[in-house]
């Protein structure tokens, strides 16, 4: 018996994020919602598939077979279930998650573009809540500058976000993928979502900068409000546009 | 084991040969050993400053690169018996400087002196970086204006990533010291204020220099202006911010608030 060395299968762990879908009661009233919010935009599931939470739901297994059958009609793809009961499971049905962890946008005014469809419900109460995104692993793992950022110095984090507790000099250059926090007087050029992330801003305790990016849009400090110089803000996207405003 | 001093600002012209003439002359007027050291290998000038450019026998160069040993080419000043100046080579250019050629010279000094300035070139480049090298602490030169205070900023970034210490963990200090003051155009919004400058580069400071005439005409007689004319405001400053560098509390004298004072003062004198 020739004795072969055993290869190790390679597991890689990997963050993504996803939409959540909660169904509420009446069943029958939440889709009708669903189909009129579907009208307006249709191609919305083509391009996000979600995971299902019935926690609240009280479901048995026909309940549960019948709610999942009507998304299938609708097109809407389910990644996997949330909170269902483990004896529902079968090789058709999607796989059973384990608890997820919310994420969300700190301002719950951002326009992200999913917030954007669910607007038009959101003055409602049983508005389907499609806890939006942020971005998990821009969580993961913050890079902490403890020093001031020189002229010249170029701070990168290519993951997350970036949190400065001192100033970032002119002539400095600080990139995120996530968002960028100066604790101190930002003169130098920021650049949030630099790897495309449209929910990613900059925040400054005293706004000097030479130049500010928001996925890949940039603001000069010439075309930077005048009324905002030397002020604490906060600079994001809004309708494709870079935003500035002040905290007071 | 003495203590090396790097004279920097990354920008030309803030005062950084004429600061290092005259803290090494204040500090050596109190009876330590100093040694000023020329990096500017190509373009001399505190040869000139201390007045010794005409017993320039052997230079930095020679001694990294074995040709003369340090007590050849060490130059004593004829005022000051403890200040010594080590000239840099003016036909040379900064590529003659190597690592190990610097580190040897350095080493050597800190053995015989109590204290090393090391009079940088201007700019970031070999030259400077190899001035802050072997450093234990560094004198950061800015004038009170933008383009000065950036470049500043950029060689504290410098000192804080390429200096020996701050590769080993160690950090180097660093002293800001503001040259070239004008009470009175800083009064008129002409300049930036001294919080400015400290808000900008966030490093402790040493002292402020009033810009003066006296330093002019030191230099142009080959004098440290803190031996030349010591009771000039800007040699009382040099030499307040020499004691501090030994670690005598002198109180910071911003001469902000006695603007008309100093310009009558000034006005006589240059008269």
């Amino acid at each position: 018996m020739s004795v072969r060395p055993t290869q190790a299968i390679r597991f890689k762990g990997r963050s993504y994020f996803s939409l959540t879908l909660a169904p509420e009661l009446p069943l029958a009233e939440w889709q009708n919602r669903l189909d009129a919010w579907l009208e307006r935009s249709p191609g919305f599931f083509s391009r996000n598939s979600v995971i299902l939470d019935v926690r609240d739901l009280a479901l048995d297994k026909d309940g549960f077979l019948t709610l999942l059958e009507g998304l299938r009609e609708r097109a809407v793809r389910v990644l996997g279930v949330e909170g269902g009961n483990a004896d529902w499971a079968g090789p058709d049905l999607p796989p059973f998650m384990p608890s997820g962890k919310d994420v969300r946008t700190p301002d719950s005014e951002t326009e992200t573009p999913v917030e954007a469809c669910v607007g038009a419900n959101r003055d409602e109460a049983q508005a389907p809540t499609l806890a939006t995104t942020g971005n998990a692993i821009r969580h993961a793992s913050p890079l902490f500058i403890d020093s001031p950022v020189r002229s010249g110095q170029s701070v990168l984090n290519p993951d997350g976000d970036v949190i400065i507790t001192g100033a970032v000099a002119s002539g400095a250059e600080v990139v995120a993928a996530g968002s960028i926090h100066v604790y101190g007087a930002l003169r130098g050029r920021a650049m949030a979502g630099a790897y495309g992330d449209e929910t990613a801003r900059i925040f400054c305790r005293s706004l000097e900068a030479e130049l500010i990016a928001v996925n890949g849009l940039y603001q000069t400090s010439d075309e930077i409000d005048p009324a905002l110089r030397k002020k604490p803000a906060q600079a994001r996207l809004k309708h494709g546009m870079i935003l500035v405003t002040k905290f007071d | 084991m003495g203590k090396v001093l790097v004279v920097t600002s990354g920008k030309g012209g803030v005062g950084k040969t004429t600061s290092t003439a005259a803290i090494g002359a204040a500090l050596a007027q109190t009876g330590q050993k100093v040694a000023v050291v020329d990096f500017d290998v190509g373009l001399r000038n505190l040869d000139l400053i201390m007045g010794a450019e005409r017993r320039v026998v052997f230079d930095f160069i020679n001694v990294a690169q074995g040709d003369a040993n340090l007590s050849q080419a060490l130059i004593r000043d004829k005022r000051v018996d403890t200040l010594y100046l080590l000239a840099a080579s003016q036909t040379r250019d900064k590529d003659a400087l190597t690592e190990e050629g610097v580190k040897r010279v350095i080493d050597e000094l800190r053995d015989r002196f109590d204290w090393v300035i090391c009079d940088s070139p201007a700019g970031i480049e070999r030259g400077a970086t190899l001035a802050m090298r072997y450093a234990d602490s560094a004198i950061v030169i800015a004038n009170p204006e933008v383009s000065s205070v950036r470049d500043s900023d950029r060689i504290i970034g410098l000192l804080d990533s390429k200096t020996l210490k701050a590769e080993s963990g160690e950090g180097i200090e660093k002293h800001l010291l503001l040259t070239r003051y004008d009470p009175a155009r800083a009064a008129r919004g002409e300049m930036l204020s001294v919080e400015d400058v400290l808000d900008i580069l966030s490093i402790p400071l040493l002292g402020i220099i009033p810009e003066s005439q006296d330093v002019l005409k030191a230099s142009n007689v080959g004098a440290p202006v803190s031996i030349n004319s010591t009771t000039s405001a800007a040699a009382a400053a040099y030499i307040d911010a020499a004691r501090r560098l030994c670690g005598v509390p002198v109180p910071m004298t911003r001469p902000t608030e006695k603007v008309s004072m100093f310009g009558r003062f000034f006005g006589r004198r240059a008269a």
